[in-house]
C-alpha cells in the first residue's frame, strides 16, 4: 500500500499487483475558499476589507485591503493655513481626537519654537488622558463585542458618556473638538470643570474592577484570548508597533516617558508592561490587559494634573497663539503617544507661506495593522475576530 | 379555607381531575364530521409559542437585557414601550420577501419551515398540565430528543441554500454543534427516564407529585441527580444556539450565521423557531427533573400549600413558570459570558459532557439498583 498525492486534489491510498495500479480509498478533496471579509463585516471596525483564503475554518492567508474611508488628509492640510489643520486632525483617529490635536499641536510649536503657559499644558494633558480612557473603553468595549460578550460594551459606552459630556462642556463637541490649538486652547475650561474631572475619577476608580471582574477574569473570555496571535518583541519592533500593541509584546516604550514632551516628565506614572504571569507575553489577552492598565494610569495623571495645575487668574488660553502663523523654512518631525500607538507629524514649510508644503500624517492603526498578514496565518476565523479585535484599528486613520 | 373551597370548585367547572381530560374531550370534538377538536389541540401550542415569544421572549428578553446593561430597553411604543414587539412584528410583514438571485430558492424557503417544525413538533408530548397534553406518547421523552433533530435540516437547508459563504459556516458549524450536543443531552435525559422507570412524560410527571412538594422532583431523589441536570442544561443551551454557544450565528464572526440572508416573515420564522426551541428544552428540564406541573410547594401541617396549589389550571401555571424560569437563566448568561470558539465547543462537548454523562448515568443506575 502506498500514498500518493495527487496535486492538491487529496491523497489516494493504491496498491500495485503486477504492474496495474489498484486504487483503494480516495480521500475527499477540498478546496480553499475565498472569504472576503468586509468592508460590511461587523467585526472589522468600520470600513476594512480582509480577503481571506481558508481551508474549512482555518486561514491560509489574510490579506487587508484599504481604502475605502480615504480622504486625502494630507493634500487637503497643504491647502489650508496652520491652524485649520486643527479640526482635520481629529478626524484621524476619531476616537481620540484630543490626542490626534495634541500632537499636531507640540508638532507646530516644535516648528515655531514658541513657548506655551503652564496652564495649557495641563488642561491639554488632562484633556487628553480623558480622551484616553474614552478611547480604551472603546477599544475594550468592542472587543468584547468582538468575541460575543455584549453587557461590558454597554457598560463601557455608558462610562465614556460621561467623558465625552465632559469634553463637551470643555470644548462644545462631543468627537471633533477643535479645542488644542498651536500656541495654546481655543477656551479655558469651564469654571467647575476640574472638580466634575475629579468626581469622575472617582466614579470610575470603581467601575474599572467591575469591568475586569465581567470581561478580563472571565473564563472563556481568557480561553478566547490566550495565546492567540502571538507577537515576539523582535518582530514587533520590525514592523514598527507602537503603543499598546508594542508594550503587549513586553517592549516598555512610551513616548510619555521615552521622548517626553508638555508636562510629563513631572508626573508619576508606570508603563505597564505584561509580566508573563496573567497572560503569555504578546498575545491578545496581553494587549487588552495593557488598555486596562493604562486607564488605571491615565487616571492617575488627571488626578495630579488636577492637584498641580496653576490656578486660572489672569489667564488668557490665547495669549501664546501667533497671530499669523508662518514658520521659517525647514521641516520637523513631531510625535505624541495616542491611544493607539504613536501618532506622527511631518511638516515642512517653505518659510514664505502660511500653508504648510508637506504634512504627513505617521499612522499608528495603519502600521500596526501591517502585521496581520503575519498574525493571522494558520488561525480559525474566530480566532481572526479576535486578533483584529486587539489590533484595535480605527480606519480614519489607517486611510486618512 | 377559600383557597381549598375555590379549588374544589374548579375541578367540576374544568371538566373533571382527570389525566388529559381536557385534551381527550378535544380530540373527541368533531363537527360536522370534521375533527375540528385535533385542529384546536394543534392550534394551542402554536398560539403559546406566538404569545410568549411576542410577549415574553421579545420584549422581555429586551427589557432583561435592557436592565442588565443600565438601560431602558424599548420605551416608545405604548407605556413602557409594551406595544414594541406589535409594531416589529407590523414592520416585519411590510418587508419585501427577498430571495436571494443566486439562491436555491426550494430549500431557502423550505428551510424556515423545516426549522419551525422541528421546535413545534416536540411540543405534541409536553404535558402543560395534568389535564392537557397533545399527544399522550408512552416514548415521549424518546420523541421529544429525536424531533429535534429535524431543525438540522431545516438549518443546513436554510444555509446551502442562501448560497453564501457566512451562512455556509453557520450551518455546517450549527450541525455539528447539535448534533454532537444531542448525545450528552439524551444521556442525561435518560438517567431521568431511568429514575422514572418509564419514558412516557405524563407518568414521569406523575411520579413527581406528592405532599411534600418539591422533595419528590427528581432533582432532589437521587444524590447524583444534579449532575445530569446541569449537563442537560449546558447541552440543550448548545442545542437551542444560545449564548455562549451561539457560534452558529456568532453575529461578530459569521454576521448572522446561518439567516444571513434571510428577512421579512421567514426571518421572523426562524426567530420564532428559536424561542419555541427555547421553551421546548426549558419545558422538558422541568418535566424531567423539576417535576413539570407538580407545585413545588410543600404542605406544612395544617397549611396543605401542596394541594391548594394542584389541579388542571395550576398545573399549566407551574410548568409555563418553570420553563420561564429557565428562559431567564439562558437569558441572564447570553447577556453575560462571551462566546466559545468552534474547538472548544466540541472539546467541552466530547471531553467533559459526553464522559461525565455516562459516569452520571452508572451512578443512577447503581443509585436507583442499591437505593435504600
Amino acid at each position: 500500500m502506498q500514498e500518493l498525492d495527487t496535486a492538491g486534489l487529496g491523497s489516494v491510498r493504491v496498491t500495485r499487483q503486477s504492474d496495474t495500479v489498484v486504487i483503494l480509498e480516495k480521500d475527499l478533496a477540498t478546496e480553499q475558499m475565498v472569504l472576503a471579509m468586509g468592508p460590511q463585516h461587523p467585526s472589522t471596525h468600520g470600513v476594512l476589507k480582509l480577503e481571506c483564503l481558508t481551508d474549512g475554518e482555518v486561514i491560509t492567508q489574510a490579506e487587508p485591503y484599504l481604502g475605502y474611508l480615504h480622504r486625502c488628509f494630507e493634500k487637503c492640510c497643504e491647502n489650508v493655513d496652520y491652524p485649520a489643520v486643527v479640526p482635520y486632525t481629529d478626524r484621524l483617529d476619531y476616537l481620540a481626537g484630543m490626542n490626534s490635536e495634541f500632537a499636531y499641536a507640540i508638532t507646530v510649536e516644535k516648528l515655531l519654537d514658541i513657548e506655551i503657559p503652564r496652564r495649557v499644558e495641563f488642561i491639554r494633558v488632562i484633556v487628553a488622558e480623558l480622551n484616553r480612557i474614552a478611547s480604551h473603553l472603546v477599544a475594550i468595549g468592542t472587543y468584547g463585542i468582538d468575541l460575543g460578550a455584549f453587557t461590558p460594551f454597554l457598560f463601557c459606552f455608558r462610562d465614556r458618556e460621561i467623558i465625552l459630556g465632559l469634553l463637551e462642556w470643555a470644548s462644545g463637541a462631543r468627537m471633533l473638538y477643535n479645542y488644542i490649538w498651536v500656541g495654546g486652547l481655543a477656551y479655558d475650561v469651564p469654571a467647575d470643570f476640574l472638580k466634575r474631572v475629579k468626581e469622575f475619577v472617582n466614579y470610575f476608580r470603581p467601575k474599572t474592577v467591575e469591568l475586569c471582574e465581567l470581561l478580563t477574569k472571565n473564563e472563556i473570555f481568557v480561553k478566547r484570548t490566550l495565546g492567540i496571535g502571538i507577537m515576539p518583541a523582535d518582530v514587533a519592533i520590525n514592523y514598527g508597533w507602537s503603543g499598546p500593541m508594542l508594550r503587549g509584546s513586553g517592549v516598555k516604550w512610551d513616548l510619555r516617558r521615552n521622548d517626553p514632551y508638555s508636562i510629563y516628565p513631572e508626573l508619576d506614572f508606570k508603563v505597564p508592561v505584561p509580566d508573563g504571569k496573567d497572560s503569555v507575553i504578546g498575545d491578545c489577552l496581553s494587549r487588552h490587559l495593557v488598555r486596562a492598565w493604562e486607564m488605571d494610569e491615565s487616571l492617575k495623571i488627571i488626578e495630579q494634573c488636577i492637584d498641580k495645575i496653576p490656578s486660572a487668574e489672569g489667564f488668557n488660553p490665547r495669549s501664546a497663539i501667533p497671530k499669523r502663523i508662518r514658520p521659517k523654512a525647514g521641516e520637523v518631525y513631531g510625535r505624541a503617544e495616542n491611544p493607539r500607538g504613536e501618532l506622527g507629524f511631518y511638516i515642512e514649510s517653505d518659510g514664505k507661506s502660511t500653508k504648510p508644503v508637506r504634512c504627513k500624517a505617521r499612522s499608528s492603526c495603519f502600521v500596526n495593522l501591517s502585521a496581520m498578514k503575519d498574525l493571522s496565518k494558520g488561525q480559525l476565523i474566530p480566532d481572526l475576530v479576535a486578533i483584529i479585535g486587539s489590533i484595535d484599528i480605527v480606519l480614519g486613520e489607517v486611510d486618512r | 379555607m377559600s383557597t381549598m373551597a375555590l379549588s374544589q370548585f374548579s375541578i367540576p367547572f374544568l371538566m373533571g381531575n382527570s389525566l388529559n381530560a381536557w385534551s381527550d374531550a378535544l380530540a373527541g370534538f368533531y363537527l360536522f364530521g370534521l375533527p375540528l377538536g385535533l385542529v384546536i389541540l394543534a392550534a394551542i401550542p402554536l398560539v403559546f409559542i406566538a404569545l410568549y415569544s411576542l410577549t415574553y421572549g421579545v420584549y422581555g428578553e429586551r427589557k432583561i437585557s435592557a436592565f442588565m446593561q443600565d438601560r431602558l430597553g424599548p420605551m416608545e411604543v405604548g407605556k413602557w414601550g409594551i406595544l414594541q414587539t406589535i409594531a416589529d412584528i407590523l414592520k416585519l410583514l411590510q418587508k419585501e420577501d427577498i430571495v436571494p438571485a443566486s439562491a436555491d430558492k426550494f430549500l431557502f424557503v423550505v428551510g424556515p419551515g423545516i426549522l419551525f417544525v422541528g421546535s413545534f413538533l416536540a411540543f405534541a408530548v409536553l404535558p402543560f398540565s395534568s389535564a392537557f397534553i397533545g399527544a399522550n406518547l408512552n416514548v415521549g421523552l424518546f420523541f421529544a430528543i429525536g424531533i429535534v433533530a429535524i431543525e438540522v435540516v431545516g438549518i443546513l437547508a436554510a444555509g446551502w441554500g442562501s448560497n453564501n459563504k457566512w451562512s455556509l459556516y453557520g450551518a455546517v458549524r450549527s450541525v455539528a454543534q447539535i448534533v454532537s450536543y444531542e448525545i450528552p443531552a439524551a444521556i442525561a435525559l435518560l438517567c431521568g427516564a431511568m429514575m422514572a422507570g418509564t419514558l412516557d412524560m405524563q407518568k414521569i410527571t406523575m411520579l413527581q407529585s406528592g405532599a411534600y412538594g418539591f422533595a419528590h422532583f427528581f432533582l432532589f431523589q437521587s444524590p447524583i441527580a444534579w449532575l445530569p441536570f446541569l449537563i442537560y442544561f449546558i447541552a440543550s443551551l448548545a442545542e437551542v444556539n444560545r449564548a455562549p454557544f451561539d457560534i452558529p450565528e456568532a453575529e461578530s464572526e459569521l454576521v448572522a450565521g446561518y439567516f444571513t440572508e434571510y428577512t421579512g416573515m421567514k426571518f421572523a420564522v426562524i426567530f420564532l423557531a428559536e424561542y419555541g426551541s427555547m421553551f421546548m428544552v426549558s419545558a422538558i428540564i422541568s418535566i424531567v427533573f423539576l417535576g413539570g406541573w407538580n407545585s413545588p410547594l410543600p404542605n406544612l401541617g395544617g397549611f396543605a400549600l401542596n394541594d391548594w396549589t394542584n389541579g388542571p389550571v395550576w398545573g399549566a401555571f407551574w410548568i409555563i413558570t418553570k420553563g420561564f424560569f429557565f428562559i431567564f437563566v439562558q437569558m441572564w448568561l447570553r447577556w453575560t459570558l462571551p462566546r466559545l470558539r468552534v474547538d472548544q465547543l466540541m472539546y467541552l462537548c466530547w471531553k467533559v459532557l459526553t464522559p461525565f454523562a455516562f459516569i452520571s448515568f452508572v451512578l443512577t443506575a447503581i443509585w436507583e439498583v442499591y437505593r435504600p
